[in-house]
């Protein structure tokens, strides 16, 4: 979700097979760059494997290039490493968040192909989508400081998840500033 | 001197198609691509070609993004509308872009339409219409004004008003209407405008606003949202919550650091 010079990026933490749940400490974000985080929903094998990929691609990229990725790059490469399985895909659907070099918020998600959608405001992924559309439709506005943004994307993750009942059992926040990256973990229901 | 251009062999591929079906028998469902589910047109005026395209994009019955773009850069006088699988049609014209690129570095001359037309049905006729790209690509070169269209199987078509994705049979019906030869090029964007948004209102799939882009010899221009039929109704109040809202368990901070004192490493 962005906001005024800032971006935010939330998951839950539950891990499971169908009904049952094995983990509540599942990573399901990580920091790509300084100012760029790459969240991963879908198949939990697939998940991490992409991790491990990218996190390969993005730290060959900056010994080569002697810089980091900025967001776009890093979602063009996101995109291009899904679309060479078009036809054997991973079941995944990714999203780009971060602050490119002007501190511009940036924000990406795509789907399980490559086929990437900038979005201005918000984007969602993984299996509470369709809530997690709706709330974002209703709670987000433009220009929100960090710590509005941080509100609204806890309550927007929340308000989804306990409608949805595969996901939930905790949530992690980043918010993505010019200055720090401030990361807290909420409370939430844990059923 | 490097003198050659390295172009990767390219391909798809097929680590995971086992995997997949065995994990689609055990009833693990596959996410839905995104779809665009489109009205797209293009017709030829008296010295161009207007392409035009609604700008929403569905998974499902949801709708994706609200805001996409479907006309595709190919070469400067040439652009593409894109219907079907949106990664598709995206991957696909960029790739017939560079190599459209490439061409033109090679051979120091303008791309011709009938390239791209080649490019593109000789890598969608490969794939045997797996790859679900529907394209009407339009553009100006040193023949005049051309406007195709392509199936995902690699067929083509040659006419003179053309429409593809799941609201071209709203658009056409514009066209069969209404349209006649050489008309003006204000006429001729009336008319694209008219045709998306017959799709726009009469199909599900299709949405938002209408992007238009005219080529004519020597200059294309492209308009994102020439007309927006809908305005997205703003929110009169906000629903911003106070500050310590939300219940947290931890928090943690990494500050950025900016180096201000010191000299630059000498590094001659």
């Amino acid at each position: 979700m962005s906001g005024k010079n800032c971006v935010a990026i939330a998951s839950d933490k539950r891990f499971g097979v169908k009904y049952l749940t094995i983990s509540m400490e599942f990573p399901k974000m990580f920091q790509a760059t300084d100012k760029t985080f790459i969240g991963i929903s879908g198949l939990a094998t697939d998940v991490q494997t992409l991790m491990e990929r990218f996190r390969f691609k993005i730290n060959m990229y900056r010994m080569n290039e002697e810089r980091d990725f900025e967001p776009i790059t890093l979602a063009n490469m996101v995109s291009s490493t899904l679309y060479e399985r078009r036809f054997s895909p991973y079941f995944v659907e990714p999203i780009v968040a971060g602050l490119d070099k002007n501190n511009n918020p940036y924000i990406n998600g795509m789907d399980l192909i490559g086929c990437s959608t900038t979005a201005c405001d918000f984007a969602a992924t993984g299996t509470p989508e369709d809530q997690l559309y709706g709330t974002c439709e209703a709670l987000w506005e433009p220009n929100l400081e960090p710590e509005e943004l941080f509100e609204t994307i806890s309550q927007t993750i929340m308000s989804a998840t306990n409608r949805d009942c595969v996901s939930g059992w905790g949530a992690v926040v980043h918010v993505i500033t010019p200055e720090r990256v401030i990361t807290r973990t909420l409370k939430t229901r844990m059923d | 001197m490097v003198s050659r251009v390295d172009v990767p062999k390219g391909g798809f591929n097929f680590d995971n198609y086992q995997r997949n079906l065995i994990l689609q028998e055990k009833g693990f469902s596959l996410p839905k691509p995104t779809k665009t589910g489109t009205t797209i047109v293009g017709t030829k005026f008296k010295n161009g070609v207007v392409l035009g395209a609604d700008t929403r994009a569905t998974g499902d019955t949801t709708v994706m993004d609200k805001n996409c773009f479907k006309i595709h850069y190919l070469a400067p006088n040439i652009y593409g509308c894109g219907a079907g699988t949106a990664a598709d049609t995206d991957k696909i014209t960029k790739m017939v872009a560079s190599q459209l690129e490439l061409h033109r570095l090679a051979t120091g001359r303008e791309s011709r339409v009938a390239t791209a037309l080649t490019a593109l049905t000789q890598f969608l006729f490969r794939y045997q219409g797996h790859l679900g790209a529907a394209l009407v690509l339009g553009g100006v070169d040193v023949d005049g004004p051309h406007l195709f269209s392509v199936s995902p199987h690699g067929s083509t078509d040659k006419l003179p008003y053309l429409c593809q994705g799941s609201g071209s049979l709203a658009a056409i019906s514009i066209f069969e209407s209404q349209w006649r030869e050489n008309m003006e090029r204000d006429e001729a964007i009336e008319l694209v405008k008219e045709a998306i948004k017959a799709g726009i209102f009469n199909d599900m799939g299709s949405g938002s606003s209408v992007d238009v882009a005219v080529i004519e010899k020597g200059r294309a221009e492209v308009c994102r949202g020439m007309e927006v039929p809908y305005p997205t109704i703003q929110k009169v109040d906000s629903y911003k919550f106070k500050p310590g809202t939300t219940a947290i368990l931890s928090e943690s901070f990494r500050n950025f650091v900016t180096i201000t004192e010191g000299d630059a490493m000498d590094i001659s």
